[in-house]
C-alpha cells in the first residue's frame, strides 16, 4: 500500500501501472522472437530458406512469368554481386548516412525529453500531445514541405528520420523510467541518493531494456521514413533507386535494392536484439 | 533485554493525511509512542490500517502531515542515511548487480569506502558466503531477503525499519528468517520497528507489539511480550504464546468491520 502512495506522476504512455518488483518484463514482442540454436537448428532454417527461394525460381520459370512482373531470384542475386559497386553502393551509403544522422539527433532529443518529463512530471501534459501527433502522423508527409525549405539534399530526410525515430525513443524510455519500482527509488532516497544518482544507478539501468526497444522501434520507423522520403522526392538513396528502376522496369535491379533495404532492416533488428541480450540480460 | 532506557524514536501526535481523487484519506491519526534504544517493536493490524504508512513516516521519506517524529531527539523531516535502514517486502536487490555490488550500492551513493569487515561478518551470519558474485535471479527468495537485510545492516544504522519483510516467503522459510533476524538483532543491538500482518510472527519477534485499528489508523493497544530470549521456534506452541495471540487477534478482529487476515 505504501507503493500506491509512492507512485510518482510520471507519464505512462501505455497506460500501464508501474509494476512492482522485477523489471519491465513485457519488453516487446519484437525482442522476444526465439532464436535458432545449434548447428542442426540453424542449418534447418537455412535449408528451408534456400528451398523457398529455389521453389520461387522454378515457379517463375514454369509459369513463364515475364521479368517485368516478378524478377527471378537468380537474376536478383546476380545483379546484387555484379552491380553492387556501380549501382547500389552510393545510394546505400547515402541512405545509411541519412538514417544514422537522423537517428542520432532524434534519439538524443527523445532521450533528453524522456528524462525531462521524468524529472518534471508536470511538463508531460504539455509535451505528450505533440509526441502523440508525431507518432501517429507519417513523417514522410512532411517531406514536400521540408524540401521547400531545405532543398533536394539530405537535410529534409534527416529531419524526417529524426522526427520519426525520436518520439519512439522518447515514449519507450519515459515508460521505462516511469516503471522503475517505486520502492527502489525510495530505497535509493533512504540512502541519501541525489536525483542524478537515482538516475544513474537505478532508473537508467532499470529502464535500459525499454530504452533499447525504443531504439529498435525508432530505427525501424527511421529506416521506413528514410527510404520513403527518398521515394517521395529529391536525389539519391535507395528509395530513389526503387522508383527509378521500377519506372524503367529494371526489375532485377529493383529486386536487388529491395534485398539491400531488407538486409539493412534485419541487421538493425539483430543489432538491437544482441544489445538487449548483452546489456539487459538480467530481466527474466 | 539489554536495551537502554533512553528512547531512540519519539512519535508525537503523528497524523498522515493523503489527498486522493475523491477527497482525503486519514491513514494515521494521533499516533503517540516511543521506541527505546535496542528495542524490537512489531506493528500489527488489519490490512489498510495504516501500519505501513506509519513506518514510512518514521523513514523520513514521507513526513507526517501533523505531529513530529524525533530520532535521538532530532526532528525527522528527510531521510537520515546511515542512521535509518529500510527493508521492504520485496528484497529490492537490483537485478543487474551481483549480491556484493548490491551491498556496495549505498556505499557508492555516499561515496564512502565499503566496510569489508562488517560486510563479511554479516554475510557469514546470513549464510551468504560464497554467493557474493551471484545475481539476485540466481538466489532463492529467502537468500535475497537476507541479502537485503545485510545491505541495510552494512550501513550500521541505529534504526532498522522493516515493512513486512517476510510476507512473500513460505512458512518454513519465514521461520528460518525469523530466527536469522533474532540472531542478527542479538548481535547488532539495533532498534527495530517491524511491520507485519502475522500476529504470531510479531509475538515471536517483538519486545512490544503495537496493535493498530484501521481507518484512520490509531494505536488501539500496546502488548508487552516478555518471553525470555533467545527464543526457540517451539515457543509458538506454548499456552502463554497462544493466549497473547488470541488476545491480539480479538483486538484486531474487533477493531475492523471487514474481512480477516
Amino acid at each position: 500500500m505504501a507503493t500506491d502512495n509512492l507512485a510518482e506522476k510520471i507519464p505512462d504512455f501505455n497506460g500501464v501501472a508501474p509494476i512492482q518488483g522485477g523489471g519491465p518484463v513485457d519488453v516487446s514482442a519484437l525482442a522476444s522472437v526465439r532464436r535458432a540454436k545449434g548447428f542442426k537448428e540453424i542449418s534447418k532454417v537455412l535449408l528451408l530458406g534456400i528451398l523457398v527461394v529455389t521453389l520461387l525460381e522454378f515457379i517463375l520459370i514454369w509459369t513463364k512469368t515475364p521479368l517485368y512482373i516478378f524478377p527471378r531470384p537468380t537474376l536478383v542475386i546476380k545483379s546484387l554481386f555484379h552491380d553492387f559497386g556501380p549501382l547500389y553502393r552510393q545510394p546505400l551509403l547515402q541512405t545509411v548516412q541519412e538514417f544514422f544522422v537522423g537517428l542520432a539527433f532524434g534519439a538524443s532529443i527523445g532521450l533528453a525529453l524522456a528524462v525531462l518529463v521524468t524529472l518534471k512530471p508536470g511538463l508531460d501534459i504539455f509535451i505528450s500531445p505533440y509526441i502523440i501527433i508525431m507518432v501517429t502522423t507519417p513523417m514522410i508527409a512532411l517531406i514536400p514541405f521540408l524540401m521547400l525549405k531545405f532543398g533536394f539534399g539530405m537535410t529534409p530526410r534527416v529531419i524526417a528520420v529524426a522526427l520519426a525515430s525520436g518520439p519512439m525513443v522518447m515514449i519507450n524510455s519515459a515508460t521505462g523510467f516511469r516503471r522503475t519500482n517505486a520502492e527502489l527509488i525510495a530505497l535509493g532516497k533512504s540512502y541519501g541518493a541525489t536525483e542524478f544518482q537515482l538516475f544513474r544507478k537505478i532508473r537508467f539501468p532499470f529502464a535500459l531494456p525499454m530504452i533499447i526497444v525504443g531504439f529498435m522501434v525508432g530505427s525501424i520507423f527511421g529506416l521506413l521514413t528514410a527510404v520513403g522520403s527518398e521515394m517521395v522526392g529529391g536525389g539519391g538513396g535507395l528509395g530513389n533507386r526503387l522508383v527509378y528502376f521500377s519506372s524503367l522496369v529494371r526489375m532485377a535491379n529493383f529486386g536487388a535494392v529491395l534485398v539491400i533495404v531488407a538486409t539493412f532492416g534485419v541487421a538493425l533488428y539483430s543489432f538491437f536484439t544482441f544489445v538487449n541480450r548483452k546489456y539487459a540480460s538480467w530481466q527474466v | 533485554m539489554t536495551q537502554g532506557t533512553k528512547s531512540r524514536i519519539d512519535i508525537k501526535n503523528v497524523s498522515k493525511i493523503y489527498k486522493t481523487g475523491s477527497g482525503t484519506v486519514e491513514a494515521v491519526k494521533n499516533f503517540t509512542e516511543s521506541v527505546k534504544d535496542g528495542e524490537f517493536v512489531c506493528v500489527v493490524g488489519a490490512s489498510g490500517c495504516g501500519k505501513t504508512t506509519l513506518l514510512w513516516c518514521l523513514s523520513g521519506l514521507h513526513p507526517s502531515t501533523l505531529g513530529t517524529v524525533e530520532i535521538d531527539g532530532e526532528i525527522l523531516n528527510a531521510p537520515m542515511p546511515g542512521k535509518i535502514g529500510m527493508v521492504f517486502q520485496d528484497s529490492n536487490l537490483l537485478p543487474w548487480r551481483t549480491l556484493m555490488e548490491n551491498i556496495e550500492l549505498p556505499f557508492q551513493i555516499k561515496k564512502k569506502p565499503i566496510n569489508h569487515e562488517l560486510v563479511e561478518e554479516l554475510l557469514e551470519v546470513a549464510g551468504l558466503k560464497g554467493f557474493e558474485n551471484s545475481y539476485p535471479g540466481e538466489l532463492s527468495g529467502g537468500m535475497k531477503q537476507r541479502g537485503s537485510i545485510v545491505r541495510a545492516l552494512a550501513q550500521d544504522p541505529e534504526v532498522l525499519l522493516m515493512d513486512e519483510p517476510f510476507g512473500a516467503l513460505d512458512a518454513f522459510t519465514r521461520e528460518e528468517m525469523n530466527l536469522f533476524l533474532l540472531k542478527v538483532w542479538a548481535k547488532t543491538k539495533k532498534t527495530i520497528v517491524f511491520v507485519t500482518h502475522s500476529i504470531s510472527e510479531a509475538i515471536f519477534l517483538g519486545d512490544r507489539i503495537w496493535v493498530m485499528s484501521p481507518r484512520p489508523g490509531r494505536l488501539a493497544r500496546v502488548v508487552d511480550v516478555d518471553f525470555a530470549r533467545p527464543r526457540h521456534i517451539d515457543l509458538q506452541f506454548e499456552p502463554d504464546f497462544i493466549s497473547i495471540l488470541k488476545e491480539i487477534r480479538t483486538e484486531v478482529e474487533g477493531s475492523k468491520a471487514g474481512k480477516g487476515n
